[in-house]
């Protein structure tokens, strides 16, 4: 149990790594890394039940990054958790390395490849419904873009674990408002989220998922609530760099030096 | 002996199977087709209906494999496979998930539902699908045993199940995943095929044997990983080849064991499947008739291959 003090401190070292390995890399996916890195904080440094050291063990709670592209966020979360040493970040897509480009279960900590929008919540459902087969304790984490949400499978997905009541369940929507090339309002809007979700039998949680205090809230009242869960995160793509905010440009580009520079200044002072 | 469809035998290979406590089964809405029902109706707690959603039925089988789970999700091969390549792709083989992906009402056998129920390009799919396994089994006994040996298999595979009774061709002794089986053997030719067309290739043989023409026929249950050395001692001792599906005649076992002549100059290949085409609704033995695929198309096919065999060495 970290506190918000920590936690927060925890972002800006996360936000400086996803940077550097996108800058490494010469391509990658910074702006819904930026914006998810809060949510992910939360999860793996207070939320998630995990032990890097074990990264097998049958009642881990699990987490799939659905929106498989934010790679960058994610990597750097699983070697600050210890999942594999930091220096490893540098080798991101890159010949030879484990760190593929979208996640792959053979990089310690991650459960299942992802990388194809709208499959995550699904793979969640039969880990949750794993879990009460083995009569097991553990919870699954499933992280989706807002964009995402267009994909059809999402809402089968959703009404099996309605359906199912599947209580062990937590899926949360980064929703940063922006897709690869238009806002996802004007490409095909996903509002009413709520509406959507409360119908196929989910409990639903409003956030500010760049607020520490309001994600650890939100995670929190899932934990009392006796069916699926969904937070959905208000979020900026971008968030902590200037120039990145809210700019379609940056969903997969990597910074030049001098932008990086300014980058990790803007984001050690934020 | 009475006649027992390969979905039948998958149903009964799963029911032998039902105190292995790692084995979860799944169907996508249509467990009395597939014949996971009664599996179901046993073992209800690792029994999971998913409804008429296969991309989401097969991740969450993916979901079950990644929890040390065996699954074998089944469906209608149409659906299960034509509307799941992405999640078979992602969550499956590049994950490497062990899941047992069982579509049944596989080729023309099928029958009157017509096209849109009679795949023919599953095989073609998932050969070029890194990690995956195909079995097509030859009669309900071979589908049976294959089901059983599949549940030991770890990884993803393919198996390939088909609707209609059929006799029973193979021998009660065990499945070996990757090896061809030899049903008759001769030395003009070899008819290697898969799946319960093998019966007609196996008409085709008596007359053929009548014209004074001796074949081998080979039976291809694993079209993937291919039985290659099978495939090259073949062509070695007879010196052409006739492949038999029920199936196109593109990407399935036919183009599976032209890749392999083509490495390999010095034998001839007919192939037999159906050409580029969707066929139309008539029963099983009225399609294998108009499409090519039947005991008589396969003597002719297996006549031609000798022919040139002959005049390529004369």
């Amino acid at each position: 149990m970290k506190s918000i003090e920590e936690l927060q401190s925890l972002t800006k070292e996360l936000r400086e790594d996803i940077l550097t390995t996108v800058h490494g890399a010469k391509s990658g996916h910074p702006g819904g890394s930026l914006s998810a890195i809060d949510i992910l904080t939360v999860l793996f440094f207070d939320e998630m039940n995990y032990d890097p050291a074990h990264p097998e063990k049958p009642d881990r709670d699990r987490f799939i990054l659905s929106k498989g592209h934010a790679t960058p966020g994610y990597y750097s979360v699983l070697s600050k958790a210890g999942f594999f040493p930091k220096s490893e970040l540098a080798t991101f897509r890159k010949l030879e390395s484990r760190l593929t480009g979208h996640p792959h279960p053979k990089i310690p900590g991650v459960e299942i490849a992802t990388g194809s929008l709208g499959q995550g919540l699904s793979v969640g459902n039969g880990m949750a419904m794993c879990a009460k087969l083995d009569n097991l304790p553990y919870k699954v984490f499933v992280l989706m873009g807002d964009g995402e949400l267009q994909e059809g499978q999402v809402w089968e997905a959703a009404m099996t674990a309605g359906f199912r009541r599947l209580n062990n369940i937590v899926a949360i929507v980064d929703h940063n408002k922006l897709a690869q090339d238009s806002s996802v309002s004007e490409l095909k809007d996903i509002e009413p989220i709520d509406q959507k979700f409360k119908a196929f039998g989910w409990h639903t949680i409003r956030i500010d998922g760049h607020d520490i205090a309001d994600i650890k809230r939100g995670f929190e009242e899932a934990r009392s609530i006796d069916k699926p869960v969904v937070i959905i995160a208000s979020t900026i793509k971008g968030k902590g760099v200037s120039f990145m905010e809210n700019q379609l440009g940056w969903h997969g580009k990597a910074p030049n030096d001098e932008q990086l520079q300014q980058a990790l200044a803007e984001v050690r002072n934020g | 002996m009475d006649k027992v469809a390969t979905r039948d035998g998958f149903g009964k290979g799963l029911l032998k199977l039902k105190d292995r406590k790692d084995i979860v089964v799944m169907d996508a809405g249509c467990s009395d087709s597939t014949r996971t029902q009664e599996f179901g109706r046993h073992v209800p707690e690792r029994f999971f209906n998913m409804g008429i959603s296969e991309g989401d039925m097969i991740c969450a089988a993916a979901g079950f494999a990644k929890c040390n789970k065996t699954v074998f999700a089944a469906g209608f091969s149409c659906f299960l496979l034509g509307r799941t390549m992405d999640q078979i792709t992602v969550s499956i083989a590049y994950s490497n998930s062990n899941v047992k992906i069982v579509g049944s009402h596989a080729g023309l056998a099928t029958g009157e539902d017509g096209p849109t129920a009679q795949i023919i390009q599953d095989v073609a799919w998932l050969r070029s699908m890194p990690n995956m396994t195909i079995i097509s089994p030859a009669d309900g006994l071979e589908a049976e045993k294959a089901t059983i040996a599949l549940a030991s298999h770890i990884g993803p595979a393919y198996l390939r199940v088909t609707r209609p009774a059929v006799q029973t061709i193979t021998k009660d002794e065990p499945f070996v995943i990757g090896k061809a089986k030899a049903l008759e053997e001769g030395d003009d030719v070899t008819i290697i095929g898969s799946g319960p067309i093998l019966s007609e290739a196996l008409e085709a043989a008596k007359c053929l044997r009548e014209t004074g023409i001796n074949p081998t026929i080979l039976n291809m249950a694993t079209i993937k990983p291919l039985d290659v050395e099978a495939v090259r001692a073949a062509a070695a001792k007879t010196g052409a080849i006739v492949t038999v599906e029920d199936h196109s005649i593109y990407g399935g076992l036919g183009s599976a064991v032209a890749e392999v002549l083509s490495e390999q100059p010095g034998s001839v290949l007919e192939r037999i499947g159906v050409k580029d085409t969707f066929a139309e609704s008539g029963s099983g033995p009225e399609l294998y008739k108009k499409y090519g695929l039947d005991a008589h198309a396969i003597c002719d096919a297996a006549k031609r291959a000798v022919q040139k065999k002959v005049t390529i060495s004369a």
